[in-house]
């Protein structure tokens, strides 16, 4: 479904973000990419719907060259679900609203149309109650699953999560998790930056880990948890999970 | 259309342009600024002071220069000045008060109420815990402004005082209502005299667009310097 | 002071045989008025186009908003009504410059028009500061959905942009009422240059100028209660602007 193949990306002349990258995310895969933060991984999974463009190698997703300017981008991104780390819902308009509008404006549904595949994702994500109040009405957690469900409201082929957890208080990660892990089940092909480690060790397939811009560790899930290679990954997991 | 130019017009008026014009456009710019910054930083802590009514009139004075024209400001103080100078000085008649007083006095008192603001601002922007502190080592309200407050609100408002300062340059040109020789009036004059109107308005314009584009550019570098520092 | 005072002034018959001094500065007002609702229009739709390109993703774009603010912001607004009044006839075509210059009421056109485009460079900036003030990941998560930059403008930057650029706009709108006055050098009788006539007819100096004072006072209040309705009806429940 995502194919990464040697992807390289410099901010000006100086700094190299990505390093040599390959991986991939076959259909209906759960793929988990962790990294100590500036290690590269949100520059990643922006690369792979280009909102961050990537000046060496090859993505394709769905057989689509990312990197080719040919390619209908706005296109493109239509069919790949994106969750922000901030959530990124639009605060000048209804929740109801904020999941209506790309499906009218990209996807040419009409407004009943949008309204119900809507209506019924909100329900899907326990706030249907809240359809009519603003972004700024709800906690982060329900923010976090309206923006979760205005990806989905999309039909989307495959979703990228960049840190949906990490912005949240405590209390409200695991609202957001069930969410997810419940996608994951329904199979839904799922690329997700993350430190909760235990979504990992329950829905994922696989686990990339990455730092400084390199994939260091691409692995099935049980092989990544129970004898990482490297000790880069060693000595994450061992702070990560020490708490 | 070209053809038509004299520039000589231009290189012959010079003298007269500069020494007598721009002369007094920068030294009513400066002094104005000098004194509108002063009286504009009583302005804004005499606002943000506690002292029962003093608030309010600073505010109803900044709000007062801030709603009306400043050609109007400047017709104001133009009839007011020699009646304020009588009173004053206990004279007989008004008081002959020169063009250049005048307008100093005129562009100090307007261009104070928008120095004013931004020194408020400049002040609020000061975390609550530097006074706090400067009041703990026994500081009098006064030198907690003199040596801890006001530093640091005049250099993070710097830029927008200089750039407010442009504005002045560029407002200075409206004395021109009253028909003083300040740099556009000068060139008016020549160009009036000469029936070199084209010519004399285009100078005058590219003058002003160097002076200020330097000047603006050098205040976005110095912002530029400023946010590194910080 | 040996001052006369004479309230009564404004109700004599001015000297141009119109009416009252009062019917006079009336006029004046409504010049004030209609010439700065004109200038207020020429300088939001040029000033939010420019500002606009400022934030576009386009170098050539920005180049030209870049130069376009610079050259209306460094020149005094009466050096620019010269240039449009005096000098601009001179450098056209002969027939086309008589034509402007045997236009009746030029110098409402020279005010309405020079005052909108110096105050269009600060609405620029406005605009731009407005828009680049918002969280990058709201130009993200718009184009993640697939919608284009038209788009992103048009549903997501603007309307959020233009609710928090409303109160500096406001007191733009307000510097253009001020402004206005300038246009009494090129003939305009706006309300100062009523005040400044009545003044020269009657010798009421004070009078006058007190008038015009109690007038542009009316204004800037007016002005600032309507706005405040204004931003009160299009407030985003919750939503803090600028955070």
């Amino acid at each position: 479904m995502i194919e990464i193949s040697h992807v390289d990306k410099w901010y000006g002349t100086a700094f190299q973000a990505l390093k040599d990258c390959t991986t991939s995310v076959a259909k209906g895969e759960v793929v988990v990419v962790c990294g100590p933060s500036g290690s590269g991984k949100s520059t990643l999974i922006k690369c792979v719907n280009a909102l961050e463009p990537f000046q060496k190698g090859t993505i394709t997703v769905d057989g689509i060259s990312v990197g080719d300017p040919r390619t209908n981008l706005p296109k493109l991104r239509s069919r790949v679900g994106m969750v922000f780390q901030h959530f990124e819902l639009f605060p000048h308009l209804r929740i109801i609203d904020n999941l209506c509008l790309a499906q009218e404006k990209v996807l040419g549904r009409s407004h009943a149309e949008a309204m119900a595949k809507g209506s019924k994702l909100l329900d899907r994500v326990g706030l249907k109650d809240h359809a009519q109040k603003y972004p700024a009405q709800l906690s982060g957690g329900q923010q976090q699953r309206v923006a979760i469900a205005r990806a989905l409201a999309m039909d989307p082929i495959a979703m990228l999560f960049d840190e949906p957890t990490s912005a949240l208080d405590p209390e409200m990660i695991s609202e957001v998790l069930d969410v997810m892990i419940d996608l994951a089940r329904d199979g839904m092909t799922m690329m997700v930056v993350t430190h909760e480690m235990g979504f990992a060790r329950k829905v994922a397939n696989r686990v990339i880990f990455m730092d400084q811009g390199e994939i260091v560790e691409d692995a099935q899930k049980e092989e990544f948890f129970n004898k990482p290679r490297s000790e880069r990954a060693q000595k994450f997991l061992s702070k990560i999970l020490s708490h | 259309m070209l053809a038509n130019f004299d520039f000589d017009v231009i290189r012959r008026s010079l003298g007269y342009l500069f020494f007598d014009g721009m002369t007094f456009t920068l030294m009513l710019t400066g002094l104005a600024t000098v004194g509108g910054i002063i009286w504009g930083t009583l302005i804004a802590m005499m606002r943000l002071s506690g002292v029962w009514g003093l608030p309010r009139i600073a505010q109803l004075y900044v709000d007062l220069m801030r709603s009306l024209p400043l050609v109007l400001v400047i017709f104001w103080f133009y009839f007011l000045v020699p009646y304020i100078g009588q009173w004053l000085t206990g004279a007989s008649r008004p008081v002959r008060v020169g063009a250049f007083e005048s307008s100093l006095l005129t562009f100090t008192l307007f261009e104070a109420a928008y120095y004013a603001e931004i020194m408020r601002a400049g002040i609020q922007s000061i975390s609550r815990g530097q006074p706090a502190a400067a009041s703990a080592l026994g500081l009098t309200y006064w030198q907690t402004m003199r040596y801890v407050v006001l530093p640091q609100a005049f250099r993070n408002m710097l830029p927008v005082l200089l750039t407010q300062t442009i504005v002045l340059f560029q407002d200075t040109s409206l004395v021109y209502v009253l028909s003083i020789t300040d740099f556009l009036g000068a060139a008016s004059k020549v160009a009036q005299r000469d029936g070199r109107l084209v010519e004399m308005y285009l100078f005058a314009a590219l003058v002003y667009f160097v002076i200020s584009s330097i000047a603006s550019f050098g205040v976005r570098r110095l912002q530029a310097r400023i946010a590194i520092v910080r | 002071m040996n001052y006369h005072w004479n309230w009564h002034i404004f109700f004599e018959p001015s000297p141009n045989g119109t009416g009252t001094y009062l019917d006079m500065l009336l006029s004046g007002l409504m010049v004030t008025i209609v010439t700065s609702l004109a200038a207020w229009v020429i300088a939001l739709a040029t000033g939010a186009i420019v500002g606009v390109m400022r934030t576009l993703p386009s170098k050539p774009a920005n180049l030209f908003g870049f130069c376009y603010v610079e050259f209306f912001r460094n020149m005094p607004l009466l050096v620019q009504l010269f240039l449009w009044f005096f000098v601009l006839p001179e450098l056209l075509p002969h027939a086309w410059g008589l034509w402007l210059k045997q236009l009746p009421n030029a110098p409402f056109y020279t005010a309405a028009i020079g005052t909108g485009l110096f105050m269009s460079a600060r609405v620029a900036e406005q605009t731009r500061a407005g828009i680049n003030s918002l969280p990058r990941g709201q130009r993200m998560a718009a184009t993640a959905l697939g919608l284009r930059t038209a788009q992103v403008y048009r549903y997501v930057l603007l309307p959020i942009a233009v609710r928090i650029v409303l109160p500096p706009l406001t007191s733009e709108f307000l510097s253009t009422i001020k402004n206005t006055s300038v246009a009494l050098t090129i003939g305009l009788i706006e309300l100062t240059a009523a005040a400044r006539a009545m003044q020269e007819f009657s010798f009421q100096v004070f009078e006058a100028f007190t008038a015009a004072t109690v007038l542009y006072l009316l204004i800037n209040i007016v002005v600032v209660i309507v706005m405040h309705f204004v931003e009160r009806s299009v407030a985003i429940p919750g939503y803090i602007s600028g955070k």
